[in-house]
């Protein structure tokens, strides 16, 4: 029997405003996945190591603040060197629009801005995480 | 058979049933004298000035800060030149966690939210031409609250302003940090400590000084409902009265220069009873809990901002629309000073042309409307006072709630009203969901075509130009003196002498925020909450 899909949710950077992640966390759990939220300011380290420890299907980020040029770049690293290339990562929160093909093309699997609903955001995942061996 | 009436449609945005018609019936129990009185009279629902606007309009004060000091100080003069009549100072994220641009964590965040001060060199910048002694400034700074302000008051005494003359506003406000937006530094009770130093600090030597922001803004925006941003802000604002009686300062000299910061969301009367009801509460629980005698103490003033969380990156000029109902709420509400978002605040911090109309949306109601000509014009409605008395009910029943916990602070460590406030997020994200909530332009009344609008991309040269400024300052400085400075605030941190000298000094000999915030995390500790979905 296939496990239920293991998602970190992650809030980098120095902001602290969570709603986000936390209604995100919620939706997710309520759609039967495992949900482990790892509080606010991580770096890409300890998100990376958050995921590896949780054997997550997923990672999702919540980045608020503009800080994304510079963390998704070192995360994506990260994620390569530890192995862990097939994990989906996925961003919600506020980014221009012109960023948006620079993060697709170093690997991240969705973006997600202000407005989008939960389901949307479900059916993505289960369309394309893959519980991982 | 089908009711004629689908009530469950109708509730407020914060999800509290509404009856399709309020009578007379609907104020028994309601006393015009004890509960409502006339503008200017306790317990002030009606407002705290008998002339209401007559006498002087709310200050139309824009928040803005983005990039270098540079960058903001040139914003500050266009914005002065359009017609605000206050500055509001918004900081970066690491200006607000007290971190130097050269620490990992500031990486590509510096500039980004607000504008970036590590030094008093750059508070002197971000002034530079404008007279401190002649304007009023807000600034939004919490943990590091003690810092800054100390940067502006040596900023004051090189312009040759007198303390005593300067007026403004720190938020100062770190309970509504650890329940909604999460700027916290050091555990709650030191910051609580470095929070009364400044009421004492103030009350001697800046009298005119509004002390501390009492925000519910932040509560509201991380998804609290009307209610919960009434009682949590305003048992926010009691601990503050509990912890500077126990430190031993007299109610009536420092009470007079707290003031409150609400948000002003969508739903228009919920929000304008919650102001009324905001200004009794506060008059009775002075009065009736601490004793205050002076009718100073008693007037509760707020700013008003629009509702961030309201804005949609959809549709994006619908925005205008909402902010500009808002508004209308906080000044039928009585505001005494007023922010309006700007229509492009979805995504990116505001352009100058997105700012200008949001400053204007003010000057509209201002002038326009014809609001401004009737004290609470919205008195004596049937429903706006039901309504007004349902929202103190419970903000009481809140109170108890949280002093059989042993204060806020007890209660923001079990995590209470965290999650008080992550229930109401999740509740109507779910409504939204269902469609029982429509936000126009995002599920319903969508538009598949949508062209994009124009939006300030802030980039990273604020970072780069930072960064470089800051390894100057450090070569140029005095370092024994910026030690010798240092070494008192942290001497001061362990006992509980005012941490405003020292602080005050440290400035003057340009030791960063990074380096004072150090200090005191040496000697606190830092916070870190457990976090609750």
């Amino acid at each position: 029997m296939m496990r239920n899909l293991r998602v970190v949710i992650a809030k980098p950077g120095l902001d602290g405003h969570d709603r986000g992640a936390k209604v995100i966390a919620r939706a997710l759990r309520d759609a039967g996945m495992e949900v482990i939220y790892t509080g606010l300011r991580q770096t890409p380290e300890q998100i990376v190591s958050a995921a590896l420890q949780e054997d997550a299907d997923v990672i999702g980020l919540s980045i608020l603040s503009g800080a994304h040029n510079h963390i998704a770049p070192r995360l994506m690293a990260l994620l390569k060197e530890e192995g862990l290339d097939d994990v989906l990562v996925l961003i919600g929160g506020i980014i221009p629009d012109v960023d948006i093909p620079k993060l697709e093309a170093i690997g991240v699997g969705g973006i997600f801005l202000p407005g989008t609903p939960m389901q949307k955001i479900i059916d993505f995942i289960n369309a394309n995480a893959r519980t991982r061996v | 058979m089908k009711a004629a009436v689908v009530t469950d449609r109708f509730t407020t945005i914060s999800g509290r049933p509404i009856n399709r018609l309020y009578t007379r019936d609907d104020l028994q129990g309601i006393d015009y004298t004890r509960d409502i009185g006339d503008p200017g009279v306790f317990p002030y629902t009606r407002g705290i000035h008998p002339t209401g606007y007559h006498g002087k309009l709310w200050t139309m004060r824009q928040f803005a800060g983005f990039g270098t000091p540079e960058d903001t100080n040139r914003r500050y003069r266009a914005l002065g030149a359009a017609g605000g009549t206050g500055l509001s100072v918004a900081f970066d994220l690491p200006t607000l966690m007290g971190r130097d641009p050269d620490h990992p964590l500031s990486l590509g965040e510096v500039g980004k939210c607000g504008v970036n001060v590590t030094s008093l060199a750059d508070m002197e910048t971000l002034f530079d031409g404008i007279r401190l002694g002649g304007i009023t400034t807000s600034m939004t700074i919490n943990s590091p609250a003690a810092m800054l302000f100390a940067m502006y008051l040596v900023v004051a005494e090189q312009q040759d302003a007198d303390w005593t003359t300067l007026s403004g506003t720190i938020q100062n406000d770190i309970l509504k940090e650890f329940i909604a937006q999460k700027e916290y530094i050091f555990p709650p009770r030191p910051s609580m400590r470095l929070i009364t130093d400044i009421f004492a600090f103030c009350s001697r030597e800046v009298p005119a000084w509004n002390t501390i922001s009492v925000s519910g803004y932040h509560i509201r925006e991380a998804g609290a409902t009307a209610a919960q941003e009434l009682a949590f802000t305003l048992r926010d604002g009691i601990e503050y009265v509990q912890w500077g009686v126990d430190a031993g300062l007299a109610v009536d000299d420092f009470v007079p220069r707290m003031s409150f910061f609400f948000n002003a969301h969508s739903d228009f009367f919920e929000e304008i009873a919650k102001y009324r009801a905001a200004r009794a509460l506060w008059a009775q629980a002075m009065r009736d809990r601490f004793g205050a005698t002076s009718e100073r103490s008693w007037k509760l003033r707020f700013h008003a901002q629009t509702a961030g969380v309201s804005l949609t990156s959809q549709q994006p000029y619908n925005n205008v629309v909402r902010t500009a109902l808002q508004a209308m709420a906080a000044v039928l509400g009585g505001t005494n000073s007023l922010h309006t978002n700007s229509l492009d605040e979805a995504l990116a911090l505001p352009t100058e042309e997105a700012a200008t109309l949001a400053l204007r949306t003010q000057q509209i109601i201002a002038y326009e409307s014809g609001v401004t000509g009737i004290v609470d014009a919205l008195g004596g409605s049937y429903f706006v006072e039901k309504l007004t008395k349902d929202l103190e009910d419970e903000s009481r029943a809140c109170f108890d709630t949280i002093d059989r916990m042993g204060g806020m602070v007890e209660a923001i460590e079990r995590g209470f009203p965290q999650q008080e406030i992550a229930e109401s997020a999740y509740r109507f994200q779910q409504a939204v969901e269902r469609k029982d909530k429509v936000i126009v332009g995002v599920n319903d009344f969508v538009q598949e075509d949508e062209a994009p609008i124009q939006t300030l991309y802030i980039d990273e040269r604020a970072g780069d130009t930072q960064l470089a400024k800051l390894e100057t300052l450090k070569r140029t400085r005095d370092g024994d003196r910026v030690r010798r400075a240092l070494d008192r605030m942290r001497d001061a941190a362990a006992t509980d002498l005012s941490l405003m000298p020292p602080i005050l000094e440290a400035v003057r000999a340009y030791a960063t925020i990074g380096e004072m915030c150090d200090v005191l995390r040496d000697v606190w500790g830092e916070y870190e909450e457990v976090p609750v979905i």
